[in-house]
């Protein structure tokens, strides 16, 4: 029974099935003996209701980041100067023109006069023209209400009314509803003698909201099935633009059904964490709109539009404050489409008759103890402009990662000459570090409370520095467990010890950090750095028991890290974290270590970075040695043994003149002596021409050369022989 | 009384008789033997200069010794042929292997003046 009892209290603490269970667990109760539901239990059921009831609502409030949303600025204005100045000194489309106009229009940015003069010349071109389009009709009207643009001589401004209406008409698709109705809005706006009214108003409204779907998004046209969210903006757009231009009552009924479709269209919104809301669409339609920032600037535009043209829409607050918190979270966008889609939302969000959302900013988020800052907050609507009278009240502060706040409820004062709300004092306990402060906004009027919408509790995240201080910083080496030098630090200034320990001591080193509130501060990086001589680099991390920080370095277990490197290593201490205003990197000295020798198999240590010019930098010059000159014989004997030489050949001579040869076989007949010439001359030209090969000629050329020659040596060697022959035959038989 | 017949007299007697057997050979086969000697001596004072100054550049002195070889080594197969008594060649006329001796020379003198350098 008791394990009953228990089950359906935690059953009941969940939202939503409530009913029906609380039923079934009464119906069994009352099944039981009456004793057991007595008063005691009855109290014990409703602290548990309360308990769970408030972790809840603690779970879901700490559930929600905190973040900084601030209002429009100069980043905005020169963002849009830089994004917006046209090239060449015109714009290249009314749509760009119209877009950057209305940007420079919210921000306060004057353009000169050439461009207005040029703008307002195509302007007239493009609404004088046969154009059948009416998206350039409504692009041009939107420039001219923007510059003002004379457009009301002779008749066309007339012309292009009767031109609208009859594109309104034959209308078919939800932009050309939009672009016509929207250009007759205009012309209203800026002549407003010319007649503009539509006759069957209640008819085109019924034909614009039968593109609706039961979400609450619209379609492009009846073809197409695809729907999106921009295209619900445009819709509510074009809608309030028929209701303003009614001749006739339009039925009750269907603006009211359409209220009623822009809060289902509030079913779909998304979230941020941080309190952003936002319409995502899915898919590129055929004018490539995309993404959250369109859909949901055209979802702004919409509605704001409406809630002017036929009274408020009940949107609750924290969903408007949420679409401003969007945009204003976007911060500076980086192409110029997105920037206008910003400043054009929050241009409607900024006065509207929904709800007006107040933004609450920080212009400082970090705060210093030291120099005593004091709190500052600015409640502004979201393009900056003053507030309405209220009173800003500092709730809760959460230190960071606790879920547990303290609960302050102190209000700030207001400041008439700088607007913003300050804070005296930090409140106590406070000290170094990130916390989070949650505000709550009071609106000095009732009243003012269905105008503005200022959303519950806003969390900021603030920063608090502070100069953290160092005390009791001392260096000792211990011989096992017994100080045997001390040395004492002046941390965060300069020091510069001199220490001396073998592998069997130990180094210890200690400090202690307080905050300015004399409470211990663990900072994010405390670390002290061995550094060798040859390069190789030991850190530690210096771990910390409450305010005091310690460490100690056994060499005997660190010898093999230390890679057995004996020498000078130089200490250094870095302490540092954000909040700490004296971060420091301080070089302490050095410490002598002697380690043992290292073993055959232990590791090396790592390669240091190598000086990068002296790898790849210059080398140096190589002079290259030439092999020395091979001895050559003196010249004198050279030519000696070259004369010595021929000797053999005039010998040869000689002896041939003592064997006495003769020319007597030499053909004596014309032809035949002509042959055995120019035998002869043959051989003697092959010789020649060796001696040519030898002196300059190369293979190749004297080849070719040789072949020709043999050929003709062959054929007059061969007469010349065979005449030889043949006379020598004739010898022997005869 | 008759001298016993020294080795010195055996000696005279072995070059006389050689010396009037070879004046029997026919003279063209004396010119050939002469080109021969030429071509030897001229190798032999080559070697001696190389012995006297050292074998750079040793390509030089390879083709210079070798023409001179190469061409005597030519002039004796030419002799061969040409002889009227070698029984194996006689059908082969004299002109015949003159021109192959000529050939023979030039291509080989063509081999040397390459490799001459």
């Amino acid at each position: 029974m008791e394990i009953q009892r228990t089950k359906s209290l935690m059953q009941r603490g969940k939202i939503g099935n409530c009913t029906v269970y609380c039923v079934k667990t009464h119906r069994r109760r009352l099944r039981l003996p009456f004793r057991l539901v007595s008063s005691p239990s009855i109290k014990f059921e409703m602290m548990w209701k309360l308990g769970f009831a408030f972790l809840l609502v603690a779970a879901a409030s700490i559930c929600e980041a905190a973040a900084i949303f601030s209002p429009i600025s100069e980043a905005h204005r020169s963002a849009a100067l830089e994004l917006f100045s046209p090239a060449a000194g015109m714009f290249t489309s009314l749509e760009e023109a119209s877009e950057s106009l209305r940007t420079f229009e919210v921000l306060g940015i004057e353009i000169g006069t050439d461009l207005k003069d040029s703008t307002c010349k195509s302007v007239v071109d493009a609404l004088s023209s046969g154009s059948p389009n009416s998206k350039d009709l409504y692009y041009a009207l939107r420039v001219s209400s923007v510059l003002k643009c004379k457009i009301s001589e002779g008749d066309l401004t007339g012309g292009v009314a009767l031109r609208l209406k009859d594109f309104v008409k034959d209308a078919k698709s939800l932009l050309d509803f939009y672009y016509s109705i929207g250009g007759l809005v205009l012309i209203k706006d800026q002549a407003s003698e010319v007649d503009v009214l539509l006759e069957d108003a209640d008819g085109i409204f019924r034909s614009v909201k039968d593109l609706s779907q039961s979400d609450g998004k619209w379609r492009y046209n009846s073809n197409n099935p695809e729907s999106s969210t921009y295209a619900a903006g445009i819709a509510l757009e074009t809608l309030s633009g028929i209701i303003t231009l009614k001749s006739s009552e339009i039925d009750g009924n269907l603006i009211h059904a359409l209220k009623k479709d822009v809060v289902k269209l509030f079913d779909n919104v998304d979230k941020y964490d941080d309190g952003a809301y936002y319409f995502d669409d899915q898919f590129v339609d055929a004018s490539g709109h995309q993404g959250p920032v369109s859909a949901t600037s055209s979802v702004v535009r919409g509605l704001t539009t409406l809630a002017s043209t036929s009274g408020s829409l009940n949107i609750p607050g924290d969903k408007i404050l949420g679409l401003a918190r969007f945009f204003l979270g976007i911060g500076v966008p980086g192409t110029g489409k997105d920037l206008y889609y910003q400043i054009d939302a929050l241009a409607c969000l900024d006065q509207n008759r929904v709800l007006v959302p107040l933004i609450l900013s920080l212009p400082a988020s970090v705060l210093s103890i030291t120099s005593q800052d004091k709190l500052k907050v600015k409640v502004t609507t979201v393009l900056g402009s003053t507030g309405p009278p209220l009173s800003v009240k500092l709730m809760q502060v959460f230190s960071s990662g606790s879920k547990d706040a303290s609960i302050i409820n102190k209000e700030l004062k207001f400041d008439h000459k700088e607007a913003v709300h300050v804070l005296d004092a930090l409140p106590a306990g406070v000290d170094v570090g990130e916390y989070v402060f949650a505000f709550e906004i009071a609106l000095s009027d009732l009243e003012h409370k269905k105008i503005y919408a200022t959303g519950g509790r806003t969390k900021v995240p603030v920063y608090v520095t502070g100069v953290v201080k160092v005390e009791n910083d001392k260096v000792e080496v211990l011989e096992s467990d017994s100080v045997e030098t001390q040395q004492k630090l002046d941390l965060p200034g300069k020091n510069d010890v001199a220490l001396a320990a073998n592998h069997l001591q130990k180094l210890r080193f200690s400090f202690q950090l307080t905050t300015p509130l004399q409470n211990p501060f663990k900072p994010h990086q405390a670390l002290l750095k061995l550094r060798h001589e040859s390069g190789v680099e030991h850190s530690f991390v210096v771990g910390n028991s409450g305010k005091l920080f310690e460490t100690t370095l056994d060499f005997l277990g660190l010898v093999e890290n230390f890679f057995y490197l004996s020498g000078k290593y130089d200490i250094e201490l870095t302490v540092g974290d954000a909040a700490m205003e004296n971060s420091f990197l301080q070089p302490l000295g050095h410490i002598e270590l002697d380690l043992p020798d290292a073993p055959e198999k232990s590791a090396r240590p790592p390669a240091q970075p190598i000086n990068p010019y002296l790898r790849y930098g210059p080398k140096p010059e190589i002079a290259h040695v030439f092999r020395s000159q091979e001895k050559r014989p003196p010249q004198e004997l050279s030519y000696a043994f070259l004369g010595l030489v021929f000797v053999p050949f005039l010998a040869f001579l000689i002896g041939l003149l003592r064997l006495g040869v003769n020319m007597k076989n030499f053909p004596t007949s014309t032809i035949p002596a002509a042959f055995a010439i120019l035998f002869h001359g043959g051989i003697a030209a092959v010789l020649g021409l060796y001696g040519l090969f030898w002196l300059k000629l190369d293979l190749f050329t004297t080849l070719k050369t040789l072949g020709v020659m043999g050929i003709f040596l062959m054929f007059v060697g061969h007469r010349a022989l065979s005449h030889l022959a043949s006379a020598s035959e004739k010898v022997k038989s005869a | 009384m008759v001298k016993p017949a020294t080795t010195k007299d055996d000696a005279h007697a072995l070059f006389h008789s050689l010396r009037s057997a070879y004046s029997a050979t026919p003279t063209n086969l004396k010119i050939i033997d002469l080109y021969v000697v030429f071509a030897v001596f001229t190798a032999l004072i080559q070697v001696a200069y190389m012995a006297i100054v050292g074998s750079f550049p040793f390509n030089s002195f390879l083709s210079g010794v070798l023409s001179c070889v190469g061409t005597a080594v030519l002039a004796v197969c030419l002799r061969i042929q040409v002889n009227k008594e070698n029984k194996e060649f006689k059908d082969l006329p004299p002109e015949r292997a003159f021109a192959d001796f000529v050939l023979c020379n030039l291509v080989l003198h063509l081999v040397i003046m390459n490799f001459l350098g």
